[in-house]
């Protein structure tokens, strides 16, 4: 795809966005808030899912540690937000740097077991260190800039923010490191016979989801005013899985896609049933059924041509 | 004259079976030298041996006095040894043009860059090594998609695109026709003329080891049970018997 038309697409969808709290709708605005964050955690894990071909089962580790560090430091510490926001993002890249140390000795199933055991050890922190994080009643009461106070403003402040971090992972994505973490993916014995070190590769991959992760986490923190245990929880993981899979893990687009229609989704379902998980399940076996590409690999089916981002 | 590839006493078994057997070997810079043996002689062990994808369990592998040995393959291919494989092994998902793209990405050591688009690197470089190796109207097909020999092609580009000094090819011709089999020879002959490099290759077709190696040794159960130039290695008796006499060949 050209990279132009791309751009022009982009810069659309951005004015659209920013135009939507004039229509007036204070639920249409709350919802669009919400599909932007997720919409960059499922762009976050598709780094290593997508890109680098490892399933990771433990993702909302990052976000739960993201907006968790962003929500403590703004509320217990009084940090100010352009300090507490960068330092959050940083300790969810520092911790999936860590824990990708290990993971990326494995792969596959073991793999996607090693990230669920450390996402359920952070859900455990989170449990169990009540006097910082607030334990199973969670860190309600987060404290926010005055002028992010008001809905709209913050709507604004989650366009610009995930914007700029989408923006960046394009980047990343397209850069000569994304197209050889691809190489990685597809033939990880070939590339390393092309000098490639595919581990220190997946690692880097690893560590660059878990810091985008964790600043969706922050975003989504500051929106609830308050992080909950069940955001660290392996559900979420499951979910936010689901997303990029549900849009199309081999395409940049995809997990946007899937993140909004998901949550959309199970907004709606909740208004009229109390049964989301059957509903997921049932997108889950369409899935895997019929659409291994997603949505955007439907899109590609009709226009004839299955390429990949 | 020392060698460039210096092998000693090299050892690898799987679970009991003795893959590689007391190996040594050695090989002079500039030589086309070609590694025969039935199959299960053990010919793609000892490159994978060569190519750090093995470890052996014992003995010596250096290339121009460094040693080999412990280092993965990543590293190998830094100090100026490529492969090709018998078994197709590309990028199934990515165009021709990216398979080889990639290749010239990293031997640049460029796969760390995460500000360049990547499909802007090498441009010129990937489409002189297509064109090379016959492919370049085949450029923006999915490499998976390729037929088989064009797939085989594809692998010889990638392990060119690594700018290597010693090349190793692993049956090139595996699963050719006749045609094409004639066709990557020649291109083969060609390209290791053109760049000075030094070949190992393996390979079944009789014709063309006679026809284009200027040494040649024979595996049987792991062992190289005979080493020289072509004559001599067709007129061994040791040879004739386990091997080439089977076949019907010489």
């Amino acid at each position: 795809m050209p990279r132009r038309s791309y751009l022009i697409a982009s810069a659309v969808v951005v004015l659209l966005l920013a135009l939507l709290p004039l229509a007036g709708s204070r639920h249409a605005v709350d919802l669009t808030t919400e599909v932007m964050i997720y919409a960059l955690f499922a762009l976050s894990l598709n780094v290593l899912v997508g890109y680098t071909g490892n399933v990771s089962f433990g993702h909302a580790a990052y976000f739960a540690i993201g907006g968790y560090t962003c929500a403590i430091l703004l509320t217990t510490h009084g940090w100010p937000l352009v300090l507490a926001m960068p330092a959050a993002v940083l300790l969810a890249g520092l911790v999936a740097g860590v824990v990708g140390f290990f993971c990326v000795r494995l792969t596959q199933i073991y793999f996607a077991m090693l990230t669920l055991a450390f996402a359920m050890l952070v859900w455990g922190v989170a449990f169990k260190w009540k006097e910082v994080t607030g334990g199973d009643d969670g860190l309600t009461g987060v404290k926010l800039p005055a002028m992010l106070a008001n809905h709209v403003n913050y709507f604004y402040f989650t366009l610009v923010s995930v914007a700029i971090a989408i923006a960046a992972l394009w980047v990343i994505c397209h850069s000569a490191f994304g197209l050889t973490l691809v190489a990685v993916r597809e033939n990880n014995v070939r590339a390393g016979f092309i000098g490639v070190d595919t581990r220190r590769m997946r690692w880097a991959a690893f560590t660059v989801a878990g810091a985008f992760g964790g600043l969706a986490g922050a975003l989504f923190g500051m929106y609830h005013r308050g992080m909950y245990i069940e955001n660290a929880f392996w559900t979420e993981s499951a979910q936010v899985l689901i997303m990029v899979l549900l849009g199309g893990l081999y395409s940049f687009v995809g997990p946007i896609i899937g993140a909004a229609v998901l949550h959309l989704l199970q907004v709606f379902t909740n208004q009229y049933t109390p049964y989301w998980p059957t509903v997921l399940g049932l997108i889950l076996l369409v899935i895997v059924l019929v659409l291994p590409d997603g949505l955007v690999g439907l899109v590609n089916r009709f226009k004839g041509r299955g390429r990949r981002s | 004259m020392s060698a460039m590839l210096s092998i000693q006493g090299l050892w690898k078994s799987f679970a009991g079976f003795v893959a590689t057997r007391d190996v040594s070997f050695e090989l002079k810079a500039g030589e086309t030298h070609a590694i025969i043996g039935p199959n299960g002689a053990g010919k793609t062990t000892f490159f994978n041996l060569i190519t750090g994808h093995l470890k052996p369990d014992k003995g010596a592998v250096s290339f121009e006095g460094r040693t080999l040995i412990g280092m993965p393959p990543h590293k190998i291919v830094r100090l100026g040894i490529a492969r090709s494989f018998q078994r197709i092994n590309i990028y199934p998902r990515l165009s021709v043009f990216e398979n080889v793209q990639v290749a010239l990405i990293a031997h640049e050591g460029q796969q760390w860059n995460l500000l360049r688009v990547g499909r802007s690197l090498h441009r010129d470089a990937t489409r002189d090594l297509l064109e090379l190796v016959g492919l370049a109207a085949e450029a923006s097909e999915i490499g998976g998609e390729l037929s088989y020999g064009k797939q085989k092609q594809l692998e010889l580009a990638i392990a060119l695109a690594s700018k290597p000094r010693l090349l190793l090819l692993d049956e090139p011709t595996a699963g050719m026709s006749p045609q094409e089999t004639g066709e990557t020879i020649a291109l083969v002959r060609d390209i290791v003329k053109a760049r000075g490099l030094t070949l190992l290759f393996t390979e079944h077709d009789m014709s063309v080891v006679f026809g284009m190696a200027e040494r040649i040794s024979v595996l049987h159960h792991g062992e190289i049970i005979a080493s020289g130039e072509p004559d001599a290695v067709r007129n061994d008796p040791e040879v004739r018997r386990v091997y080439l006499g089977e076949q019907g060949h010489g």
